[in-house]
């Protein structure tokens, strides 16, 4: 009696045929997947820093995004790790165009969507939405979890009798593995990690082809987490969804993702395929995070292990040339001069760094290849 | 927890509880643990939010005196019982003898002070000493804790420092009088891992500089497998299972230990390995499950378990190995034998015999 309010429109394929073939180098030979489903070239936000009450003056920008280019396949997970600041979450919400580029361009389905506005904006953004980090700031308290979940619905004008978007909600939230009835419920009655699954209800009722989580597990109690996890690939598989996964946590993004883009102080400095540059990191930046991780291993983690130097400079004055050299290890005058383009280096990956990481020096910092 | 050390214990709690009165009833957010550390040893207490981790290490410095709490139980430092001193004796031990630093360096430095005077404070606090030799004890310390050009950063405000710099500080702080114990309490869960890694570095090296003993509480299995000799795994206010770190992680053997291992993703397994996670969320402290408080949520559960309450018991052949599970030590051993493969709890259950569990 109750029709599954959430097939996804155009994926007319059976139901339970696994995820698409994603893992990137692949996707992009295939003719079926056709164009990427979001390509994003020198994209670029800086935020103007001024000084003054009323008569503002402009003395710099910080340099959230600095010119990303990278595409997301149709149905792949990519995942964008990087430490504070590094502006992944920025990214994400340029391609969401909750903010405005300074610069670049943003395709989305084929069409440029970086100057849309008003009703043809509106109907790119039923395509894509954003799961947030925090499931008690995200949620609006006085307002129940169906008519937070029917949210889109009302901003979208969709199923419009009473009845059908409650079965519509009660169905999604069945999916998604909360009680149907608790339909009017108030999000404080429930837990961190149900939250995230009305979270998660919320951005599928309209259907969207591009999810977003940002930081989606970050907020809740280790236990927990893999229920998010694990929730967010079926749904994925489920709705044949390409999912853009936000996280700082390297082992999570290991384990959700395809293909990994890692960005420190607004730029990409390695992305490909996750086995690739989890088994090979070349940038040293990458290698310094993979090496960072704490490992639930006590035999394993008694290690020496060089740290980075310093902190993080600041992304309003970044350092010139290649970003990361005031603090890279294998650093040389060169670095200091010259902007390292992000080129191959080899199994679909692409690295920004003039002087790439060996395996032996790899094997130094104490990286444990995968297999 | 039996550190070889040798000697007694520096810092030994026993059966510590601690109560709050709420109008919703009372929260018993430390319900009789009991733990020691020896000199130079590092403890490491990981469990959830809600698991009275925190709280326990906030009352060895009375810091829930003041919250209407009733705590029972004795926490013993050098043979002195910390729960019955009187305030002015425990202000003493507090920042002198026992350090601690907080998850979130921002909240925990005053803004309106500049870094080194706030360290200079905690100095004249226990120390007889002129603010000029103060002031060169904080500036050392700051050298110490690995700030750069410390004489200068010693003027400026929390705001003015990284993130990492401001829990730099914090230590710098809980060191200023040469602790004998420090208890860091989720010292770098707001930090990235590399500033991360540069913090327990720090930690490490000071311990070893310095002789300390540290307490670390943490909810990431990794920080504890990186820095403790001890764990002591707590849940819903108590310990469930407590040994030597290599032990802990290689043998666990209460289930909730094994959930939270395997509902992490690692680096090093397999990238498609099957996340298990740990049905349902931690308990209300207030109204606590029946028998074994994990019942719940735990896959091998016995109808009987809703009953029985668990007591920490050495597991057979170990005596330093401590958990709290009504499940037969055989049955856990091919429990683990089968999770650790990568099985389901299911799948384990049923290789590992279920008939004779459920039956």
């Amino acid at each position: 009696m109750r029709a599954d309010p959430v097939e996804q429109p155009g994926s007319s394929a059976g139901e339970g045929d696994r995820r698409a073939p994603a893992a990137g180098a692949h996707a992009r030979g295939l003719a079926g997947a056709g164009e990427p489903l979001v390509q994003v070239r020198d994209l670029v936000k800086h935020f103007p820093l001024t000084r003054g009450i009323v008569m503002q003056r402009r003395i710099g920008a910080v340099r959230a995004v600095d010119g990303v280019s990278f595409d997301v396949h149709r149905g792949e997970t990519l995942g964008l790790v990087g430490e504070t600041g590094c502006g992944k979450s920025t990214t994400a919400k340029l391609i969401m165009r909750l903010l405005d580029p300074t610069a670049g361009e943003v395709r989305f389905d084929g069409r440029d969507i970086t100057r849309l506005r008003g009703a043809r904006l509106k109907a790119v953004r039923r395509e894509m939405q954003i799961v947030f980090q925090d499931p008690y700031s995200s949620l609006n308290p006085r307002k129940t979890v169906g008519s937070i979940i029917a949210e889109p619905y009302a901003i979208h004008s969709l199923k419009r009798s009473k009845g059908e978007r409650k079965r519509a909600v009660q169905a999604l939230m069945e999916t998604v593995g909360l009680n149907p009835e608790h339909y009017n419920r108030y999000p404080h009655e429930f837990s961190g990690g149900q939250r995230q699954r009305i979270g998660v209800a919320r951005a599928l009722a309209v259907k969207p082809k591009l999810l977003i989580a940002d930081e989606p597990v970050s907020a809740l109690d280790v236990s927990i987490q893999a229920q998010v996890l694990n929730l967010l690939s079926e749904m994925q598989r489920r709705f044949g969804l390409t999912l853009v996964f936000i996280a700082h946590d390297l082992s999570v993004v290991r384990h959700m993702c395809d293909r990994v883009a890692v960005m420190y102080l607004g730029k990409i400095v390695e992305i490909g395929p996750a086995e690739a540059i989890y088994d090979f990191p070349r940038h040293p930046y990458t290698g310094a995070l993979l090496s960072a991780v704490p490992v639930a291993d006590p035999t394993a983690s008694r290690r020496p292990r060089p740290l980075l130097s310093g902190d993080l400079p600041s992304p309003a004055n970044p350092p010139e040339a290649c970003r990361f050299h005031t603090r890279c290890p294998k650093a040389q005058e060169r670095c200091a001069l010259e902007e390292p383009p992000l080129e191959d280096k080899g199994r679909g990956a692409r690295a920004a760094c003039h002087f790439p990481l060996t395996r032996e020096e790899l094997a130094a910092i104490g990286v444990r290849s995968a297999r | 927890m039996n550190g070889e050390g040798g000697g007694p214990p520096l810092l030994r709690v026993e059966d510590l509880r601690v109560e709050f009165p709420t109008e919703d009833g009372i929260v018993h957010a430390v319900d009789g643990i009991t733990y020691q550390v020896h000199r130079g040893r590092t403890l490491g207490i990981v469990g959830e939010s809600g698991s009275g981790k925190s709280v326990a290490a906030l009352t060895t410095l009375g810091l829930t005196r003041g919250q209407g709490a009733s705590i029972g139980g004795r926490i013993l430092f050098e043979g002195r019982d910390l729960v019955t001193l009187a305030d002015r004796e425990l202000r003493a031990i507090r920042g002198n003898e026992i350090a601690i630093v907080f998850q979130d360096p921002l909240s925990s430095l005053h803004p309106f002070y500049r870094v080194g005077a706030q360290l200079i404070e905690a100095i004249r606090a226990h120390r007889d000493v002129s603010s000029a030799q103060a002031r060169e004890r904080a500036v050392e310390l700051l050298g110490l804790v690995g700030i750069p050009d410390p004489r200068r950063r010693a003027d400026e405000f929390p705001h003015e420092f990284s993130g990492g710099m401001r829990q730099r500080a914090m230590i710098a702080m809980a060191l200023v009088n040469d602790p004998k114990l420090l208890l860091a309490d989720e010292p770098t869960t707001a930090l990235d891992v590399t500033v991360q890694a540069q913090i327990l570095a720090l930690l490490e090296r000071l311990q070893r500089e310095l002789g300390m003993a540290i307490v670390i509480i943490t909810h990431d299995l990794g920080v504890a497998a990186e820095m403790a000799d001890d764990v002591a795994v707590m849940y819903a206010g108590r310990i469930v299972e407590t040994a030597p770190a290599d032990l802990l992680f290689s043998r666990p053997e209460h289930p909730y230990t094994w959930g939270l291992l395997n509902s992490i993703p690692t680096l090093a397994g397999p990238r498609e390995e099957r996340l298990v996670p740990i049905p349902g969320a931690p308990p209300s402290l207030i109204r606590r499950p029946s028998g074994c408080h994990f019942h719940p949520r735990c896959p091998y559960a016995q109808p009987d378990h809703a009953r029985i309450d668990p007591r920490l018991q050495a597991v057979p052949g170990t005596p330093n190995h401590h958990v709290a599970c009504l499940l037969e030590p055989r049955m856990r051993q091919r429990l683990w034998e089968q999770l650790s493969s990568g099985r389901s709890p299911d799948e384990a259950l049923a290789a590992a015999g279920v008939s004779e569990v459920r039956g």
